[in-house]
């Protein structure tokens, strides 16, 4: 194979990719802005302003001071933006969307509530008003109501002023409940009788545990398992990894079109005139492809590094690996657009469709984890999660290049793949 | 020189070119003409190896291509009907790359390039992009792009299509040059004056099959009915006075109308002396003479049944 040709069919691509505004900014641009709200989205860099809260509305119809303390209580809590408002206000706003769940405190709760944490029946009720396209939130508000009402009751019926009140009602019910059982309510009894007593020791001594009535009985300590300790985990590394995979691969399929497109023109007449083979065309293309592919993963990853601060945690050798891996893969993809389709304009949207249930099974748009058992199965036929994976595991979770060796033979073994097919179902002839 | 001997293609039960042979010797320009279908753009793409035949051989030079990296296939241009250049390139760039499609770089190329652009016209707009040029402009360096690699055979399909008329005399002039300089050139057109103006031989094909093969003289022969000679005598004879003439040489039909004969030869040039003579000889005097050919439009339509413009 004569290398002048070569070069210059491969150069020939490689400037009319830059002199196609549109193709630039498909393959640099919009990974990096994509990237950079997914990443913003769905975790953010380490160094990332605070989560955003939930908005919770609080409806107190109660007028004690129970209600008052939990209604104060649910307010310090960091994941929530406690707002007090009426009823009608409260419903109005979870329906245009303001409000995410609204907590409505019905008139007599405390008294009802604590009377029920004493003798395990007549409960009262909080009503939750919910916006239904925010289930996940509902869910964590319910658990961090109940946690805050137990710890505000509890500490209300066993260290509270009207503790005792509260104990002389419990024990008159006991008595009075016509349906009990004789040892039963004896042991209500005693256990009330020995509250009280407590209560009575304790008032002078403010450094009780049991003034803070009922707490979580553990604490969680949470730690982030990344590439090293102290190194947080940045989430632009997996919404950089996919957007670019999602579109360079784009960019494979441009690379595809143009040879089809050159095809219907004299300009293929051109190449079949000239003393230069098949496969020098083949793997200029191929070439060109790779070479345009592993400067956009440079350009998009030298941003993520510069912007975001999306480090290379595991093995650079690994990364270059597995990015050069891609690019050939990409580059034989976009031969293999090339020699399957017929023209342009019939192989566009089939190879985009293509593409986009490659991007979404590997894993681009949203992890791969979170798919069915059987469908991360299945994502390992496809090129892109190999790609996906083989980025994260070289960014952010820090692996080494043993890590790496698996994605890049498993990318280049689509490569050959795709060019074998490209190759063996290539048309030189128009007619 | 061009050699092509009996090539022929099939496309399933069509048979797209039968046994096409010709030969076109260097200084040399053939004509391809052929109504659309009739295996004349099959038969180019044959000779310009971007076909391979079911049978028949192409040789250029005396070189039989045998692959697609062969040395013999520099000893080839080809001007595609449709412009083969990226319009987002300036000139040069589309040069350079056709030059090194060829194996030109270096000073080669450069020197190949400035040579096509001067020939082209273009030397002053060689760092323009394509995009920006006119019709005529690209189709100068549409031409220009096959010379780059000083090729000794050049291939022509429809070289002027949408050209203006000042482009389309640049172009002429061009191929007129390069004849004088013994290249070999195939040019295929629709314009039956730019055949005439610049063929030396033609070849008419249709139906897969050559029709048609010589000089421009020898193609025009074959319609004979226009090979017409019209005299008008001052002193006609009685009834039957000229059927003397069906004797002379040359003469295929004579037919009098008043005192005007109409009398169709074999040879417009060769035959006219001899009836000029036989009516001399009889007395009779000739007040006005006229003469009418049969152009190429003419010959094609006879030939194929087909208008070459509606072909």
């Amino acid at each position: 194979m004569s290398f002048t040709p070569f070069f210059a069919l491969a150069r020939r691509d490689i400037r009319l990719f830059f002199l196609d505004r549109r193709a630039v900014l498909m393959s640099f641009l919009a990974p990096i802005l994509i990237g950079s709200f997914f990443g913003y989205i769905f975790g953010g860099s380490p160094k990332d302003e605070p989560a955003s809260k939930i908005e919770v509305a609080a409806v107190n119809q109660d007028t004690t001071g129970i209600s008052g303390k939990i209604v104060s209580s649910l307010t310090s809590e960091s994941a929530f933006h406690v707002k007090p408002m009426s009823a009608d206000e409260a419903r109005t706003a979870v329906r245009s969307g303001k409000i995410t769940v609204a907590l409505v405190i019905p008139p007599g709760f405390a008294d009802r509530a604590v009377g029920a944490f004493l003798r395990g029946f007549g409960q009262p009720q909080i009503q939750l008003l919910y916006d239904p396209s925010h289930g996940p939130e509902l869910q964590m508000v319910r658990g961090i109501l109940t946690q805050h009402v137990i710890e505000v009751v509890s500490r209300e019926a066993f260290s509270g002023t009207d503790s005792a009140k509260y104990l002389d009602e419990a024990m008159r019910e006991v008595n009075a409940a016509p349906v009990m059982d004789p040892a039963e309510r004896t042991a209500i009894r005693r256990l009330l009788t020995d509250i009280g007593g407590l209560n009575q020791q304790q008032r002078g001594s403010l450094q009780s545990p049991m003034r803070a009535g009922f707490t979580m009985p553990y604490s969680v300590k949470e730690e982030a398992i990344t590439a090293r300790a102290g190194t947080p985990y940045n989430g632009m590394a997996h919404a950089f990894a996919g957007m670019a995979v999602q579109f360079i691969l784009f960019m494979g399929i441009d690379a595809g079109l143009v040879v089809l497109a050159q095809r219907q023109t004299g300009l293929w007449k051109r190449l079949q005139a000239a003393p230069i083979s098949r496969f020098t065309v083949i793997a200029s293309r191929a070439f060109s492809a790779a070479g345009i592919s592993a400067l956009i993963l440079t350009v998009v990853f030298g941003f993520a590094r510069a912007v975001f601060n999306v480090r290379v945690e595991g093995s650079f050798p690994g990364f270059l690996g597995v990015c050069l891996a891609f690019s050939l893969m990409t580059a034989a993809f976009g031969l293999l657009v090339a020699v399957l389709g017929k023209t342009p304009e019939a192989t566009r949207g089939m190879a985009i469709l293509i593409t986009l249930l490659l991007v979404m099974l590997g894993g681009s748009w949203i992890p791969a984890f979170l798919f069915p058992a059987w469908l991360q199965k299945l994502s390992f036929m496809v090129p892109t999660r190999w790609a996906v994976d083989g980025l994260e595991g070289m960014l952010w979770r820090g692996l080494g290049w043993d890590a790496a060796v698996g994605p890049i033979l498993a990318l280049l073994g689509f490569a050959l793949l795709f060019g074998a097919i490209a190759i063996w179902r290539f048309r030189w002839e128009t007619e | 020189m061009l050699e092509v001997t009996g090539l022929q293609k099939r496309y399933g039960s069509l048979t797209a070119v039968h046994e096409v042979s010709f030969t076109v010797y260097p200084g040399e320009m053939l004509g391809l003409l052929g109504p659309n279908g009739a295996g004349k753009t099959t038969t180019v793409s044959m000779i310009a190896g971007l076909l391979k035949p079911d049978a028949g051989e192409v040789r250029i030079g005396g070189g039989l291509v045998r692959r697609e990296t062969d040395p013999v296939k520099r000893r080839m241009g080809l001007v595609p009907q449709d412009l083969a250049l990226h319009d987002p390139l300036s000139a040069r760039e589309n040069l350079a790359l056709f030059g090194a499609l060829y194996g030109l770089s270096g000073t080669a190329l450069r020197r190949a390039m400035d040579s096509a652009l001067e020939l082209a016209g273009l030397t002053d707009r060689a760092k323009d992009r394509v995009s920006t040029f006119s019709g005529g402009m690209k189709r100068r360096l549409n031409l220009a792009a096959a010379l780059l690699h000083d090729p000794q055979i050049l291939l022509l399909d429809e070289p002027t299509v949408g050209v203006d008329p000042q482009s389309r005399g640049a172009i002429f002039n061009n191929l007129e040059d390069l004849k004088r300089q013994g290249k070999t050139l195939v040019y295929t057109t629709h314009y039956m004056e730019e055949a005439e103006r610049l063929c030396d031989r033609i070849l008419i094909v249709d139906h897969g099959e050559v029709v048609a093969n010589g000089t421009l003289e020898s193609v025009r022969r074959l319609v004979p009915a226009m090979n017409l000679l019209e005299v008008e005598i001052e002193n006609p004879g009685v009834n039957g006075w000229y059927g003397g003439l069906s004797a002379v040489a040359g003469v295929r039909s004579v037919e009098c109308r008043g005192q005007t004969l109409h009398v169709t030869l074999h040879d417009l040039m060769r035959d006219t002396p001899d009836v000029l003579d036989w009516l001399a000889s009889g007395g009779y005097r000739c007040s006005h003479l006229a003469s009418q050919r049969a152009d190429l439009e003419t010959v094609f339509l006879t030939l194929t049944g087909r208008s070459v413009r509606n072909a």
